[in-house]
This record gives C-alpha cells, sequence and structure tokens, in this order.
C-alpha cells in the first residue's frame, strides 16, 4: 500500500506566470499534488484552470515558474508517459470506433492493456466495435476516461471530467477517479461542479484571474474563512415568533426560525437554545458549504 | 513503434472515408480515359500506344497528383485542433515529427495504391491493344513512382499549411491556392518573362534552372528527359535538353524532404 500523506510531490509548481498577449492569465501560481492525492481546482471560467493544465501538459509556453512532474520537465517524454489526460469536451477521430481509438492510444504509450475489459469498466462494452461519430457526448467522456486508465499513470489531469455526464455515470466516474487514487495516481480534477468535488477530493484550491486564492482542505479553509454555521430551529406550534425574539433569529415560514453564527460560538448558541425548553421541537445545523466557501473565496477582494 | 501506431490508425480512416477507393477510381477513370482518348495518333509518330499513352499521362499526373495529396493533406493538423482531438494526441509520448510521420505513411500509401491501379491499369490496356516495348514499360514505372514523389512533395506542403493555417477552411483555400500556383501560375509566370525577355539570356541560361525549382515541372522534366520517345510525342524536349540530367530528379527528390522538415517546423510551433 502506498503511502499518501508523505513523499515527494508529483507535480510541483512554483510562480507560475503565463501572459496572452499583455494580459497576464497565471500570477505566480504554487500547486502541488501529492501521490494519491485528489486536488479540486476550482475558479470562474477563464480563471486559468484550463491554461494552467496545458502547461503541465506542455502544450503551451509559460513566460515564468517552474513545473516539474516527478522530476521531469513538461512536456519531456518521460513526463507525457508518467501523465494522463482527460480534456474538457474530449473528442476523437469520428471515423475510428471507441476499440480502435483506444488501440491506438495503447500503441502509442507502449502500454499492452485489456482493452475490452478497460472499455467494460467505464461501460463502453456494447458500443466499442461503433464508430465514435455515433457516440453521444457522454460515451465520448467515457472514451475520454478510458484512455486516462490506460498504463499506470503517476499524473492524472481532469478537465471537467463530469461535463455531459448523466448523475449516474458521475458517481461510476468518481469511483474511477478514488480507485487511481488509491493505486497512488496524484489526481487533479478542475471543476464548476461543486458540490461533486466537495466529497470526493482531499484539498480544495481556488484560482481568481489567474490567482491562486485558496489552497487548502475543505475544513481549513472553512476554518480560515470563519463563515457562519446556520441553525435552523423548528419551533412548537405558533412559538416560532417568540423564539425569533429571544434568539435574535430570523422567521423563515410558519414554524421554523433561522440563526446564523460565528463556529467559535455555535456550542455557546445550542445551549441557550436547549434552555428555551418544550418551544423548541427539532434543531439543524447547517455548516458553511463549498458553495458558501468558494464564494467567499473567489469575491474576497472584489468586494 | 509509435510511428506505426499513427499509421495504423490514419490508414483505418482513410479507408473508411472511402478515401483509398476514391483517389483510385479517380486516378482509374482519368487514366483510362486519356489512354483511350490519345490512342489516335499513335501511327504518325511511330511509337507504341503505351509510349504515347506515358505521355498524356505525364501531363495528366501534373494536375492530379498534387491535387490529390493537397486533399488528404489539409486538415492534417487543422482537422485534428478544429476537432479538439490533437491536444490529446499531443500529451502521448510520441513526438510531433512522429505524428506527421505516420501520416505521411499513410497517406502516401493511399496515393501509391491509387497511382499503381490506375496508371496500371491504363499501362495494361494501352500494351494490350497497341503493344508495349520495354522503354515505354521502363516510361510507365518511371511515371508512377515519379508521380508517387510528386505526391509526396504536396503532401508535406499540405501539412506546412495545416499548421500555418488558423483552421481547417483557411487551410483548405490555402491549399487551394498552393496548387494553382505550383501547377499552374508559376508556368504562365515564366512563359510571361521568356516572351518578355528581349535578348535571351534569360531564356537561355536562368529559365530551365527556375523552371526545375517548381516540383510539377521536375516532374514533368524528369519524365521527359528520361525517355525520348515520350519527349517527342509531348513536344518538351528543348527545356529538358538545357538541363544536366540530375537536376529534375534532384529537385523532385529534394523537395519532400525540405517540405517535411517545414512542415514539422510549423507544428511544432502549433499550440491547441
Amino acid at each position: 500500500m502506498m503511502d499518501n500523506t508523505d513523499g515527494n510531490p508529483v507535480l510541483k509548481i512554483t510562480g507560475l506566470d503565463k501572459f496572452r498577449g499583455k494580459t497576464q492569465v497565471l500570477h505566480g501560481v504554487d500547486l502541488s499534488v501529492k501521490p494519491g492525492e485528489r486536488l479540486a481546482l476550482l475558479g470562474h471560467n477563464g480563471a486559468g484552470k484550463s491554461t494552467l493544465i496545458k502547461a503541465v501538459l506542455g502544450l503551451i509556453q509559460t513566460e515564468g515558474g517552474t513545473i516539474s512532474i516527478c522530476g521531469a520537465n513538461p512536456g519531456s517524454e518521460s513526463a507525457r508517459t508518467d501523465t494522463a489526460f482527460l480534456p474538457e469536451a474530449v473528442s476523437f477521430h469520428p471515423a475510428l470506433t471507441g476499440h480502435e481509438q483506444l488501440a491506438m492510444f495503447a500503441r502509442l504509450s507502449g502500454e499492452k492493456p485489456d482493452i475490452k475489459s478497460l472499455l467494460q469498466r467505464v461501460g463502453l462494452a456494447d458500443a466499442m466495435h461503433r464508430r465514435i461519430g455515433a457516440y453521444s457526448k457522454g460515451m465520448r467522456q467515457r472514451l475520454g476516461l478510458a484512455q486516462v486508465l490506460l498504463g499506470r499513470p503517476k499524473l492524472a489531469l481532469l478537465d471537467e471530467p463530469t461535463s455531459g455526464l448523466d448523475p449516474i455515470s458521475r458517481q461510476d466516474l468518481y469511483a474511477i477517479i478514488d480507485e487511481l487514487a488509491g493505486n497512488g495516481t496524484a489526481v487533479l480534477i478542475a471543476s464548476h461542479a461543486l458540490t461533486e468535488v466537495e466529497a470526493r477530493t482531499d484539498r480544495i484550491a481556488i484560482l481568481r484571474h489567474g490567482v491562486k486564492v485558496a489552497d487548502d482542505t475543505l475544513a481549513d479553509l472553512s476554518k480560515k474563512a470563519g463563515l457562519p454555521v446556520k441553525l435552523r430551529i423548528r419551533a412548537a406550534e405558533s412559538h416560532a415568533d417568540q423564539i425569533a425574539q429571544q434568539t435574535g433569529g430570523r422567521r423563515i415560514n410558519g414554524a421554523s426560525v433561522e440563526i446564523l453564527c460565528a463556529p467559535q460560538d455555535k456550542m455557546a448558541e445550542l445551549r441557550r437554545i436547549a434552555a428555551l425548553g418544550d418551544v423548541v421541537v427539532d434543531i439543524d445545523m447547517v455548516p458553511p458549504r463549498l458553495e458558501d466557501l468558494y464564494r467567499h473565496y473567489s469575491n474576497e477582494e472584489l468586494n | 513503434m509509435r510511428i506505426l501506431a499513427i499509421f495504423r490508425g490514419e490508414m483505418l480512416i482513410l479507408r473508411r472515408n472511402l478515401w483509398i477507393f476514391m483517389a483510385t477510381l479517380i486516378m482509374l477513370a482519368f487514366a483510362l480515359a486519356l489512354s483511350f482518348a490519345g490512342s489516335a495518333p499513335t501511327g504518325t509518330l511511330g511509337v507504341d500506344m503505351l509510349t504515347v499513352s506515358v505521355a498524356s499521362m505525364t501531363t495528366l499526373s501534373v494536375y492530379l497528383a498534387p491535387l490529390l495529396a493537397l486533399m488528404m493533406g489539409f486538415d492534417a493538423v487543422s482537422g485534428d485542433r478544429d476537432r479538439g482531438s490533437l491536444a490529446l494526441l499531443l500529451t502521448y509520448p510520441a513526438g510531433r515529427g512522429e505524428i506527421l510521420a505516420g501520416k505521411f505513411l499513410a497517406h502516401i500509401a493511399a496515393l501509391t495504391i491509387a497511382m499503381v491501379i490506375g496508371f496500371g491499369a491504363a499501362g495494361v490496356i494501352a500494351a494490350w491493344f497497341g503493344g508495349a516495348g520495354a522503354n515505354s514499360l521502363l516510361a510507365l514505372a518511371r511515371l508512377v513512382t515519379t508521380s508517387i514523389i510528386l505526391g509526396a512533395v504536396f503532401l508535406v506542403l499540405g501539412y506546412t499549411l495545416s499548421a500555418l493555417a488558423g483552421s481547417t477552411t483557411a487551410a483548405a483555400g490555402l491549399s487551394a491556392g498552393l496548387w494553382l500556383v505550383f501547377v499552374v501560375l508559376y508556368d504562365l509566370a515564366l512563359l510571361g518573362a521568356v516572351v518578355m525577355d528581349s535578348d535571351g539570356t534569360f531564356t537561355q541560361s536562368i529559365f530551365p534552372w527556375v523552371m526545375v525549382a517548381n516540383p510539377a515541372d521536375a516532374f514533368r522534366l524528369w519524365n521527359i528527359a528520361a525517355s525520348e520517345s515520350v519527349a517527342l510525342s509531348s513536344g518538351m524536349a528543348g527545356a529538358a535538353a538545357a538541363l544536366p540530367g540530375w537536376a529534375a530528379p534532384l529537385s523532385l527528390l529534394a523537395w519532400p524532404v525540405l517540405g517535411f522538415l517545414l512542415a514539422r517546423a510549423a507544428f511544432r510551433k502549433v499550440e491547441p
């Protein structure tokens, strides 16, 4: 079993700068991913996620900083051998079948995998001998995922991997990602789908206008942001107004009251509510979601 | 072997798109039409029917080989980029030179099939009806070989344009322009220069070299210079006589190599 917490990072980026004409699209970005770690890279459209991935792949030139993939330069043969990539809205030549396309990729990477079982694993067993031109967007995405699983990549870069997938397929996809990480692959997922990556990644980095504004575990990001916890109290019949007055909360419907409190005041607030007695029927506690954190970090300096 | 992996994929694509079938059909149709249409003057020139057929097929190939090659090559890079499949391909360990080489081998294989079947069938028919000597068979073999090399030139030039163009549409337009310049306008411009030339220095010493620098003309000159009877029936012996024998072969063989290096340099600059 691989040690997933220690060890040198597979991907190490320091001070990465990238210009598009005169506009700087990446500002001194530092980022690292360790073996077996799943990192979510979040950001608006145009925040620089795809640019960062293309720089790591060596597909574009950068103007400053360094990128190392297991010690190799991006785009070098050893880096390309170690890296698997799933592009956003992946596409293939429509005249080839899924099986043929995957066989070609396998030959290119010098691997001899069991292509049939690989395609079965991503749910393309019935379609493997059909032309890709007849595939749906979700099926192309699955084929893209299958080529990520060719060989044993040390680093997997997935750009919006769930785009075009139905909810069940998304579950399958994250199961496969977990398996990759379990085998020691460092996984970087660029995504918009906040609720999905919330539970499925170890660490979260947020890019805003090419600047990294956050990079930590969900719990620590939440602590640092100090976003309020939401307490939702259900009151006994016709006592909602009374509770709202006593707690300083806000009545949200006939029988419920919502209170926002700072994370460190949470216990004190709970004791106060408990002291109210029988008029409180139920209480739910809603910690800040990734969505709230994302909004907090990605807008921080704009407000 | 990575070049082989690309080659196999491209061959599948060419076969499935019916490209090999179409190219062969086009060559066959034109070669057969020319063989039968060109069979009339055989008696007056005193050469066998295959010789006449090779002479007219040489003229045909100057137009057709570059055209077929450009049609296969113009989307080699831009097509993949427009479709969005280039970025993924480039993240695999194959180098850009290897990718181009693999595509080139597949395309040249397709052209070879088309040329051998097309010209071969015309040759068989001409020999059957009008007889064929050892010389005319040699001329036919030379025509097939040089046609494939001429195709190679325009394949790699097509790749270059494909890598330089912003889109597949632009690459198609540029390829059409390239064909027009090399195959039609170049000769017209040379003709104009000869007509304007008053004291004949240009016509005698410079003109043949400028002419042979164009791969399409080098192809024509090679086929004509090498076979007296073909030269006789095509009436282009003059220009061929003014050049040393190695000029046309050197030009035609150098072009694919230079063109490939050019295409690779252009492809290396592509950011998908």
